[in-house]
């Protein structure tokens, strides 16, 4: 069965390749910080599963001691616009061809391998088909690439550097806040903070519960960066006690528009780096918050079309 | 209320702009310290985690390819097919992909979108081409603005899409944890009821999407 462990043994490959690229490149003058930083990354994807915990926890802070130092990033010799835009004609819409193979492969993957069975297991692991397809069809697009472009053959990995280089620390900041979050659980932090958010919200009347709920799953998913910590204490505390048992509110629209109420909180936080800082590294902005800044006013219009939408509707 | 140090952590941390991982590693372990865990035990603690949420990190994966088509002109192809587009401005093509993947979410096809995959390779390139073929001289501020619009467009769509979807993460979760608290609903309902928020979410930002249209307006006839 194909799992998790055939694409982290991919993805520690490429990472080495990286590496290893990073400590040739000469023109990067912290090189060895470079090869360093990604090559802990590779290490962690081939050898995390018998580091042991306190190893891998090594490992985490070895890898936070490189980036602090300050990753570079060298003059690669990649091509200039003028050679793109002629490229860019030459080779015409295969380009967006061969870019959108990444999604699709990935998306029939993840609706075709559910069915696929050899010798009465399944091909791939059930609850991992996403990611084996989303590995699988990168893999596809590289060869397409190779063949429909034809670059000399490093350039692959010294482009891939490069987008790597350019997103540096940030490219960990997801993973390192999902491991953050499991050490606020270890720590009892979603119980304190939503037992202050229950004691200090007043939640005396219908209206002021829905408010309490909504502005409350909102905060409480901006500081966790994730609303799927902030539902289950927000929905002990607030909403099954108060709109439901209280005051007789619907479970199901106080769920889904709760849910939706901790999305706002998600577009206004760096807590969830995924979606608001690695888009800024990977777009090359200056302001760190551009993508937040870009969200803030959807989130606080949205945030309040819910709090309305649930008073109206919940209590029917 | 001593754990919530490392909260106050983070917050200082990615206020004053320093190194978010280095941030978010001082903020683990003053979080672990501050509840009475040893040092030994946070940092195990945050190493296993580390570990369990490598798949995070896996979308990574696309940027060679990303890179070595960006080098062939990606971007410069989405360009000139914008330019060719007389109908297409930034905040169209902006709107236009917030319906595409504000749909495409809905019925579950989450897989379609993201900022490897597409903002950076098309939508931020396209929407950015279709600003510039109307004014020549734009602003590098404004180029700014539009990209990050890009990506927040991105995000908008898939969250306030994927929740309508009912076999989503967060679907199962909400049904599962009020079934703990002896409270049934059916997913159906729960992804039904996400739909009026969706469109909401859907006039609002393009709403939003209409105005910075009207201010790239501006900038053109202030010329």
């Amino acid at each position: 069965m194909i799992g998790l462990g055939a694409v982290y043994l991919f993805a520690g490959l490429v990472f080495a390749a990286v590496a290893a690229a990073s400590a040739l490149d000469r023109t990067n003058k912290p090189r060895w910080l470079n090869a360093g930083f990604w090559g802990l990354l590779a290490a962690s994807f081939l050898f995390g599963d018998v580091l042991g915990d306190f190893g891998n926890g090594v490992l985490v802070l070895s890898l936070v001691a490189v980036a602090g130092f300050g990753l570079g990033i060298g003059a690669l010799a990649t091509t200039g616009t003028e050679e793109r835009r002629e490229s860019a004609r030459r080779f015409g819409n295969k380009l967006f061809f061969i870019a959108l193979t990444i999604p699709a492969i990935t998306l029939a993957g993840s609706l075709a391998f559910k069915y696929v069975f050899v010798g009465g297991a399944p091909l791939v692991d059930p609850a991992q088909v996403t990611l084996v397809s989303l590995a699988l069809a990168t893999i596809v697009a590289a060869f397409i690439a190779r063949a429909v472009l034809k670059q000399p053959f490093p350039a692959m990995l010294q482009e891939g550097r490069r987008l790597l280089d350019l997103v540096s620390w940030a490219a960990l900041l997801p993973q390192m806040l999902a491991a953050l979050g499991a050490v606020f659980a270890l720590a009892g932090v979603g119980g304190i903070v939503g037992g202050l958010a229950v004691q200090v919200i007043p939640g005396e009347s219908p209206l002021a519960a829905v408010i309490a709920y909504t502005v409350g799953m909102a905060l409480f998913t901006a500081i966790m960066g994730n609303a799927f910590a902030a539902f289950p204490v927000m929905t002990a505390g607030i909403g099954l006690p108060l709109i439901v048992t209280k005051f007789g509110g619907d479970p199901a629209i106080m769920a889904a528009i709760g849910m939706l109420s901790g999305f706002c909180g998600t577009l206004t936080t760096p807590m969830a780096a995924n979606f608001n800082l690695v888009p800024v590294a990977l777009l090359n902005l200056t302001d760190r918050y551009a993508v937040i800044k870009a969200q803030f006013p959807t989130a606080l219009m949205v945030l309040f079309a819910n709090t309305v939408l649930m008073y109206a509707i919940v209590y029917r | 209320m001593w754990p919530l140090l490392g909260i106050v952590v983070v917050v200082a941390g990615f206020a004053l702009r320093l190194n978010g991982i280095l941030v978010v590693a001082a903020a683990a372990l003053v979080t672990g310290l501050a509840a009475g865990l040893d040092l030994a035990t946070v940092i195990a603690a945050f190493g296993k985690a580390f570990n369990e949420n490598r798949y995070v990190s896996v979308a990574f994966l696309v940027l060679p390819v990303i890179g070595a088509l960006e080098r062939a002109g990606l971007q410069e192809r989405a360009r000139q097919l914008i330019a060719s587009l007389k109908v297409a401005t930034a905040g169209r093509i902006l709107m236009l992909y917030l319906l595409i993947r504000q749909v495409s979410a809905a019925v579950g096809l989450l897989s379609l979108g993201g900022h490897a995959t597409m903002v950076r390779p098309l939508i931020a390139p396209m929407a950015e081409a279709a600003a510039e073929s109307r004014n020549s001289a734009l602003p590098t501020q404004m180029r700014e603005r539009i990209r990050a619009h890009a990506a927040g467009v991105d995000n908008i769509g898939a969250f306030f899409g994927e929740d309508i979807f009912v076999a989503i993460g967060s679907i199962l979760l909400m049904r599962g944890f009020l079934e703990q608290n002896g409270v049934l609903v059916e997913p159906l309902s729960l992804s039904l009821w996400a739909i009026p928020t969706a469109i909401a979410a859907f006039a609002i930002h393009a709403a939003r999407l209409f105005l910075l249209e009207r201010t790239l307006r501006g900038t053109e006839k202030s010329r």
